[in-house]
């Protein structure tokens, strides 16, 4: 322990002696950890926010939507999931609420929209009446549906705020009259702005009882919906997702070898290939990062072995005070380790300082967030890249036979 | 020939060799060498260059082992000796003075008399104070923060001689202390090793320089690896100084 806290003191006074070289010797690591605490930052203030805004889901709700495996796809039959189904869930199932039929509406889920000269498109939505409080979305303006224009299939729609927008539509268009396809529907709510994500607008929908999007599709196609529903009580939310797959199995007419032709999902799940993405994300730039630590090891060592080199004779003259080989081994180790260490620190203070200037200059980006993992990794990569850097030359420092070194000009 | 008759010897040489294999030529440094110095002898190790002084140096120092034959420091076989405990004996019996002085040239006056402590393991306010009264020991109280290059060549060796001094050491080993100072520097670095000595320091000499030589009580002369002459230098035997040592000179 002394001799670890005096090799330390040493290290630290020899890096200040040498101070642009150090800077530049540790360039190297500077600029991979800032790299990658940049992108760490960034990526993982994105996933943050993303499943921050997943949980307002509720963590009890389940989502089943039909599930056709690509093999499937290429043969042009594509698994379905109806109103049967849900009604089905709705009689069999019990300890669950809020059950509610999800349709987007056919083509690249966008429909064309109009008013007046203007036209857009927009994702246009069918739902039941029980949508809002499981997604947590509520009407700043006008109402939302009722149970009744479903029923008789109104052409009443509530419309996020972009929709408005898009289609230059007046600040209060409840009442107002715009085109979904080549139907007239009324806007009877404005939900509330719930801002943007990566830059893309998040209040770009417009909302329709379930029964109306069916007429707008075609009430007698062969629809393809979600079912979204809430789970009573959290802690039987596995036994209710396989009591659903056990009744959607039977209504589908799966054998026991078949696969489901569907999912039941929790809000976890439809986060998780997001998450997928994130991980993947962070595995590449962790890839170049550790390239680029790499180099700025071989960096190190380089002048790790001149600074032996030059600093012979003082090798010599520690070994004639007493200094054994191990002395000198860590001496020297502690130094390039010390370098990386402080090129570290360094780089992960730049690469926050990056990560924070790039989230707050690109519009709608969530804020940077640093997890611990990434600095503790970061700091444990700079420390080995250290060790494994740095032992060749203290090697080389600690084998100097003393009488060569004192001699040595 | 005074051997010290009470105490034990510091060091015994016994019939030591230090050879070099240069491709097919081997060359004997030391060619079967026998000496013992007692505790507080003054000692001159004098002779041309390679004639084995600086070989001999090194081997007494603990740097070099010998080839053949024992070397008992303080009655231990340093022969037998591991590499710490070869570097622990560096530090604790040898202390060493240079030519070239030597000093860590980044660290002050300060730092570098501490530097032999470390090794030791002595706490750092410990060792400070223990450093400080090394260099007030040589005169040199007020230079302790100056850097090597802010100081002149005879201040430095003061460092030098603290910095071996520092630890108690059973052997003040100098090689050529005045070799690289003027003549007026010399003879103060020179007054300084007289007085250690009178204080009962153990010093081991090396030098081609007969004023130098003058100083000690005890001139061993060698030639070709072999002791050629061993004697007092109580102005009894003044064939000493005009011998190997006049060869020297020029």
């Amino acid at each position: 322990m002394f001799a670890l806290l005096e090799s330390i003191r040493s290290a630290l006074e020899s890096i200040r002696a040498h101070g642009f070289r150090s800077l530049l010797t540790s360039l190297g690591i500077i600029i991979g950890v800032m790299s990658v605490i940049a992108v760490v930052s960034i990526v993982q203030g994105l996933s943050y926010t993303i499943n921050a805004q997943f949980s307002g889901l509720g963590g009890n709700s389940l989502t089943v939507r039909s599930y056709t495996p690509f093999k499937k796809q290429l043969q042009g039959r594509f698994a379905k999931l109806r109103d049967s189904d849900m009604q089905l869930i709705a009689r069999q199932i019990d300890g669950i609420s809020h059950i509610t039929p999800i349709i987007y509406t056919q083509s690249g889920r966008r429909g064309a929209i109009s008013y007046r000269s203007q036209s857009s498109f927009s994702q246009v939505i069918g739902i039941g009446p029980s949508y809002l409080d499981v997604n947590g979305v509520y009407p700043e303006q006008g109402r939302f549906f009722t149970a009744d224009d479903d029923a008789r299939r109104r052409l009443v729609c509530a419309v996020g705020v972009d929709v408005l927008e898009n289609l230059e539509m007046p600040d209060d268009s409840i009442g107002e009259f715009f085109r979904i396809g080549n139907e007239w529907c009324k806007v009877v709510g404005v939900i509330e702005r719930r801002g943007e994500l990566l830059g893309f607008p998040q209040d770009d929908y417009v909302l329709l009882p379930y029964g109306t999007a069916k007429r707008i599709m075609g009430a007698s196609r062969d629809l393809d919906i979600q079912i979204q529903l809430l789970v009573d009580d959290m802690n039987r939310q596995d036994e209710v997702k396989e009591r659903i797959r056990r009744v959607l199995r039977q209504e589908h007419g799966l054998k026991s070898g078949d696969p489901d032709d569907f999912k039941v999902q929790t809000p976890e799940q439809l986060t998780a290939s997001f998450n997928t993405v994130i991980n993947t994300i962070t595995a590449v730039s962790a890839g170049i990062v550790g390239i680029s630590l790499l180099v700025g090891g071989i960096g190190i060592m380089n002048i790790m072995l001149v600074s032996v080199t030059e600093r012979t004779r003082e090798i010599g003259i520690l070994k004639a005070l007493g200094a054994t080989r191990q002395n000198i081994l860590m001496q020297f180790l502690i130094e390039a380790m010390t370098l990386c260490m402080i090129g570290g620190l360094v780089g992960v203070a730049l690469g926050y300082g990056l990560g924070a200037l790039v989230a707050a200059m690109l519009p709608g980006f969530p804020e940077a967030h640093v997890p611990l993992w990434a600095v503790t990794l970061s700091f444990g990569f700079c420390a080995a890249v250290g060790i494994i850097f740095g032992i060749v030359p203290a090697a080389k420092a600690a084998q100097l036979d003393p009488i060569d070194a004192l001699r040595y000009e | 020939m005074q051997m010290g008759e009470h105490s034990p010897p510091v060091i015994q040489l016994q019939d030591v060799f230090r050879t070099y294999t240069m491709g097919d030529q081997v060359l004997n440094a030391l060619d079967g060498v026998d000496i013992e110095i007692a505790r507080n002898e003054y000692i001159a190790i004098v002779g041309a260059s390679g004639s084995g002084k600086s070989t001999m140096m090194n081997i007494i120092g603990c740097l070099d082992r010998a080839t053949q034959g024992d070397y008992l420091l303080n009655g231990t076989n340093v022969g037998d000796m591991n590499e710490v405990e070869l570097a622990q004996a560096r530090n604790r019996e040898i202390g060493f003075v240079f030519q070239s002085f030597n000093l860590l040239s980044r660290a002050s006056a300060l730092k570098n008399v501490m530097q032999p402590l470390v090794y030791r393991s002595i706490p750092r306010p410990e060792r400070k104070r223990i450093a400080t009264e090394a260099l007030e020991r040589v005169g040199l109280g007020d230079r302790m923060h100056h850097l090597p290059n802010q100081l002149s060549g005879g201040q430095r060796q003061r460092v030098a001689i603290a910095r071996a001094l520092v630890g108690h050491p059973a052997i003040l080993l100098a090689d050529e202390p005045t070799g690289n100072l003027d003549s007026k520097t010399s003879r103060e670095i020179m007054a300084l090793i007289d007085q250690l000595h009178e204080e009962g320091q153990t010093i081991i000499m090396v030098t081609h320089e007969p004023d130098i030589a003058e100083h000690c009580e005890r001139v061993i002369s060698l030639e070709d690896g072999r002791v050629n002459s061993d004697s007092l230098n109580n102005g009894s035997d003044s064939t000493l100084l005009s011998g190997p040592l006049g060869d020297v000179k020029h």
